[in-house]
Order: structure tokens, then sequence, then C-alpha cells
């Protein structure tokens, strides 16, 4: 049969067109279009994804009210340190009085408890670092380290993508080479390997492990916008856009791009999680921020004095441990269920 | 598919010289000193000496000059010896392992080759049991359950997984513990009658007959095992999972059970095997994972393998050491990869009995 029988009047195809015209909208869908409709709408029907969005909203919302969930020493004082209680080298349980210098005590506490000395909620690590003041503001960085990295590499890998499939030849050749070789690297040993080199130079802080991830994460982008452009460049309206002398950069940016970038903030929405946790990984390993810094994988990394004792000093995994799995979990569950949503769409992209 | 197989194959070197294109690029942001490391063992320490090494070893030359040397080595013209040279299998010495590179990953590989062989065995059976019951059971409560339990797998990090195990298993109930023997088996495996042929205790142990030996080499690597197996499932899941599903949605299914054969034997002899050709393509995944895995899990569980020596060897920032496991791992997983292409091809009739090229 051709496309013109199936889509005749009176074919099975023409009615199920018809209803799906005639359909009643929402004012949602009229307002964000039928595809982020049916997203949105896959999104808040499965439960689990509402218990990804619960999870992942209640991060940001702790780390837009970190300085007041866990107020820091001073304005003086960087709030990304976390602060110590002296220098001792045994943590300290929940619960523990804060002798030294302590911040000031949340509002939320003294309400709450009536008392007017803060503790250390979460207990202190070796060296007196406090677990819950960097379990909250880790989530800041957390959040920033996690969307910053996933932003540069989807740019990256749309730059990359873009330009070798628009172009097509010699070029598409030699980037997708490129793409191939560092495909080559064990992701992980290799973002290692480069925030290693990359420390003497820039001095301990996020940017090495920054630097290493975003280095080693934009192939799967790169791979994906190109099998997106190349199928979108075939299409009429990009073709009468060239009919009618559109310049390249205006076809590309104006009447691909917004066909093909759907899937590309999917997946983009995806690694954000991945990545938060192989930058807690670097910095567990030793090759991220510097000690004290407010970063989950460092703040777990102190257990590693305490192999023996774990089970008396089990607080310093275990709640930046929950932080980042939860977090993790938060943007999987989500992630999962926008896969289940597009899974045709993002098929043939791979 | 001789087409294929011949542009797969020549696509090895191309790859391979990218890579240490790259690696050498990741070297040139070390400085003279650290780089001097590649030619000479001892760390020069005055202003003089690290003059003398740059001009004898050429690390101002033009960059193509360097890296061919790097490839290739240098000639001393007093004493004739040669000394680095990546393509003689020079690595380097590493100044904190204080032993060349490549000796250390030599020394370091049966433990990291013991762990990964043994993990393979619950990843993948793990994985495709969990898929082809999740399959099986779509969309019901077990479905569910499994999804939720390899979704939590995977949403670990894997150190906080590999350290609450310690916590549980080693530290509070004294069940495992780690390091890669207990003293009084070292003492066995170094000893004189104890011949070892692989390096890799299990199975030196088997050959030995020493099963006391065995047991405790294994002990050791349940730890490690779980920690690998339980953070990759949902990788395997996830394609076992939806090739069952297509599979058992095709028609020589519907005719089987039409036909009025039990649904046990539907799924096993005519779904389960189909459904496992797309599975084959995670087997380049699945060396990846492992490679990244082994460098958390070592260090974690005290096993002293390659993962581990190239953990500790980032963190004391002595960068010629990881590079060389970097170079290692990536000629690793470029030869996985292909094998896993040309495999692929083999058992995928569509591709096998496609003429030509066409399979790219």
């Amino acid at each position: 049969m051709t496309e013109k029988a199936l889509s005749a009047p009176g074919s099975t195809v023409h009615k199920a067109f018809l209803q799906e015209e005639l359909r009643e909208r929402s004012w949602l869908e009229k307002l964000i279009g039928p595809e982020w409709f049916r997203l949105v709408h896959g999104v808040v029907t499965n439960p689990l994804s509402v218990i990804g969005l619960l999870i992942t909203a209640l991060f940001i919302l702790i780390a837009a009210f970190a300085p007041t969930i866990a107020p820091p020493v001073g304005p003086t004082y960087d709030p990304y340190l976390i602060p110590r209680d002296g220098y001792a080298q045994e943590p300290k349980s929940p619960g523990t009085v804060w002798n030294r210098e302590p911040p000031p005590v949340p509002g939320w506490y003294q309400t709450i408890t009536g008392r007017d000395y803060w503790v250390h909620l979460l207990g202190t690590t070796s060296g007196q670092f406090d677990i819950f003041y960097g379990v909250i503001w880790g989530t800041r960085i957390a959040l920033f380290v996690g969307v910053l990295i996933t932003a540069m590499t989807v740019v990256l890998g749309v730059i990359v993508g873009a330009l070798s499939a628009y172009y097509a030849g010699w070029l598409d050749d030699l980037l997708m080479r490129i793409t191939e070789i560092f495909m080559a690297f064990p992701f992980l040993l290799a973002a290692l390997t480069l925030s290693a080199i990359l420390v003497p130079l820039f001095g301990r802080g996020i940017w090495p492990a920054v630097i290493a991830l975003i280095t080693f994460g934009w192939m799967t982008f790169a791979r994906i916008i190109r099998g997106e452009i190349l199928g979108a460049k075939e299409r009429d309206y990009v073709m009468s856009a060239r009919v009618v002398g559109a310049r390249d950069f205006r076809i590309i940016s104006k009447h691909i791009m917004p066909n093909a970038i759907y899937p590309i903030l999917i997946m983009a929405s995806m690694r954000v999680g991945d990545y938060v946790l192989s930058f807690a990984t670097l910095s567990f390993l030793g090759v991220g921020t510097e000690i004290g810094y407010a970063d989950w994988g460092q703040i777990i990394s102190f257990s590693r004095d305490w192999i023996l004792s774990l089970d008396v000093y089990w607080y310093i995994i275990v709640f930046p441990g929950m932080a980042l799995l939860l977090f993790g979990l938060g943007w999987n569950l989500i992630g999962d269920a926008l896969r289940d949503i597009l899974d045709p769409r993002l098929l043939h992209g791979r | 598919m001789t087409v294929y197989l011949i542009r797969r194959l020549v696509q090895i070197p191309i790859t391979m010289i990218g890579v240490t294109i790259f690696i050498f690029a990741m070297l040139q942001l070390l400085s003279p000193v650290e780089r001097s490391a590649l030619y000479i063992k001892t760390t020069p320490y005055n202003d003089t000496a690290i003059d003398a090494i740059i001009r004898k070893y050429g690390l101002d030359d033009p960059v193509y000059v360097q890296y061919w040397r790097w490839l290739v080595g240098i000639k001393d013209p007093t004493t004739g010896e040669i000394s680095g040279g990546v393509l003689r299998g020079d690595l380097g010495y590493s100044r904190t392992g204080r032993l060349p590179v490549t000796e250390l990953i030599a020394n370091r590989l049966p433990a990291t080759l013991e762990l990964s062989l043994w993990s393979i065995i619950p990843i993948i059976g793990g994985g495709i049991l969990l898929g082809v019951v999740a399959a099986i059971y779509h969309n019901k409560f077990i479905d569910q359950v499994i999804r939720v339990f390899v979704t939590i797998g995977w949403s670990f990090p894997t150190f906080v997984f590999g350290l609450l195990l310690l916590l549980v298993l080693y530290a509070k109930l004294q069940l495992f513990s780690p390091g890669r023997l207990s003293d009084a088996m070292i003492a066995v495996v170094s000893s004189a009658g104890f011949h070892q042929y692989t390096h890799m205790n299990t199975i030196d142990a088997l050959l030995n007959l020493r099963f006391d030996v065995f047991w405790d080499a294994l002990r050791h690597l349940i730890m490690p095992i779980i920690t690998l197996s339980y953070v990759v499932w949902a990788q395997i899941l996830r394609v076992t999972r939806s090739a069952m599903l297509e599979t058992l949605r095709q028609d020589y299914i519907t005719t089987a059970r039409s036909k009025g054969l039990n649904e046990r034997m539907t799924i096993y002899r005519h779904a389960f095997r189909n459904a496992l050709i797309p599975v084959v393509t995670l087997g380049g995944l699945m060396v990846v994972n492992m490679l990244n895995g082994v460098v958390v899990t070592e260090i974690i569980f005290d096993y002293p393998g390659m993962g581990s020596a190239a953990a500790r060897a980032a963190g004391s920032l002595d960068a010629l050491a990881v590079l060389g496991f970097v170079l290692f791992g990536g000629f690793v997983l470029i030869l996985s990869n292909v094998i896993v292409d040309i495999l692929y091809a083999f058992i995928d009739p569509r591709i096998r009995l496609a003429t030509g090229g066409g399979a790219g």
C-alpha cells in the first residue's frame, strides 16, 4: 500500500489522525506543546519518577537554604570550607556538643530543641570537620558540579556533532575518529589521570576534576546529536530553507537544532547524577578538592583512616554516602522514566 | 563480512596511535622534572642537574621530535644504552612505586585479572537472570521490585557501597576481610613448596591441590565481587529486559504458544536464545566497567591489583605511573571492542549473512 492510500479519507490511519486532531487538549498541552506535554505527563504519572522529582527538589531546596540550615562561621570565612571543632584525630559521634568556636546556632534548631548551643548533628570526621555542615553545603557543590559538567559536555558534544553531521565528508571522518579515540579511554581511569596532572597546575579544588570529567564525557552527546542532525538534514523544511538561500549557520541554529536538541536535553538530565558520582569518586581518591572542603566524596575519604573500626565511626560514611546515593537516585529515577517515554526516539540515536 | 572484518582491524592501529598522541599531549602538561622520569630513575634536585637532563634528553625539543623519542626511546651516545621508548615496552619510572611502570603493571595484572574473571560470573549470570525474570513478569510487582533494586545499585557510588559492605561484613560481623589472602596463607603461597603458575591465587591453589588456600583466596574475593556486580547489574538488566520483551512479541513466540508448547519451553527454547544476541554488545561495556570498577573496589578492599596501584599513584600525583595504566587500559579496551564487534557479527545472522561491508 502506498502512503497515499494509507492516509486516504476513511482509512484507519486517517481516522486515527482525525481523532488525534480533534482530541480535547488541556491548557497545559496548549501552553508547552504536545511533545513536552507527553514528557511532563509521563513523568508526573509514574510513581517512581515522582519520587525522583521529590528527591531532586529536596536537594535544590537544601542547596538554596544552606546558609539558614547550617549557618557559616562568619562573613570573612569561606562558607565552602567546613568549620572544625579543634584538631583531635578521633571522630566524635552525632549529637556531641560543639566546643571550640562554634558557628552561630541555626534558628530552626533553637526553635525545635529550645537549646542555645550547637551540636555536631551528624558527628565529626577525623580532624573534627562537622559532617552536618559538610553534607548541607556539599549539596550546593554537587548541584553546581553536576549541572556545570553536564552543560559543558552538552555544548562540546553539540559543537562536534553538529559540525560533523552538517558538513559530512572528511570533517565528519576526522571528528568521528577523534571521538572514537576519546572513547577508547577507560573513563574513570582517564579522568583520574588528567586530574592528577591538573592538580599541580590549578591547585586542589573542584576544577581539576571538573575539567577532567568534561574532557572525557562529551562523546556520547556528539554521537547522538550527529545522528539526530543526519536525520533532520533530509527533512523537507531544511531542504526548503536551503532553497531560499539561508546560510549554514542559520539553518543549523534555526531549523535543525530546535528539533535535534530535544533528545539531548533528556540525555543530559540523565547524566547529572552520574557526573556527581564520578566527581565524588575522584575526590574520594584524592585528586579532587582540598581536605575540609564541603564535598561529599571528600568527607567520605576520611573513613579510609578507620577501616578497622568502621562500625564505630559509621557516621562518616553513612550520612554523606546516603546524600550521594539519594542524589544519584533522584536523577536516575527521572531519567529512567524519560527513557521509557522516549524509547523509540533514543534507540535510533545511539 | 570480510570487508567488515578488515575495516575493523585496520581501525585498531589508527585508534591506538590516536590514544598515544593524546597521552603524550597529557604528558606535556607535566614539568620537565616529572617528565625526566621517562628516562631516568633519580629525581634531579638542583637547577644545573635539571638543565643537564633537559638538554640530554631533549625535553625542550619540538613536540613531534619528543613524541617520536617517547615512542622509540633515546640511545645514550657513550654507553649505547637505550632508555625510554613506549614501543619497547618502557613506560618510564614510577617514583612513588619505586619501580619501572611496566613492571608495576605486570606485577599487579594477575590479581586484577583474577578478580575480573571471578566477577564476570555473577555480573553476567545475575544480570541476565534478573533481566529475563523482569521481562517475563513485565510491569508486574516482581518487575518493579527488580528494577528498583538495580536502579539503587546503579545510583550507588561504588566506593560508598564498598565501604558499607566493609562496615557490615568486616567491621561488624567479621565475616570477610580486606586484602588478598590472610597472613597464614601468604606464608603458604610464598613458601618453596607452592608453585605460582599464574600468580592468580585461586587457580594456583587448585593446581597445587591446596584447598585451604583456594578457600581463603575466594573468601577475600567475595566483597569486591559483590561490589563490582551490584553497581552494574542495571546495565545488563536494561538490555536483557528490553531484548526479551521485544522477542516475546515476535510472531514465532505466538506460534510456539498457540501450538500448545508450555510457557517454560517457549521462553527457554525460543525466546531466551534470541534475546541473548543484543546482550553480547554489552561485552565491551563490561570491560569498561571492570577497568573503572577495579580502581575504586581494589582501593577500598585493599586488594593489591592494578586498580589500587593506579589510584594510589594518582593520589600521590605520580602522573607517569597513572598514564601507564591508562595506556594499558586503553589498549585493552580497544582490543575488547573489536573482539565484541567481530563476535557480534558472527552471532547475529543478519550481519553474518549480509554481503560486503554493509554491517558497519
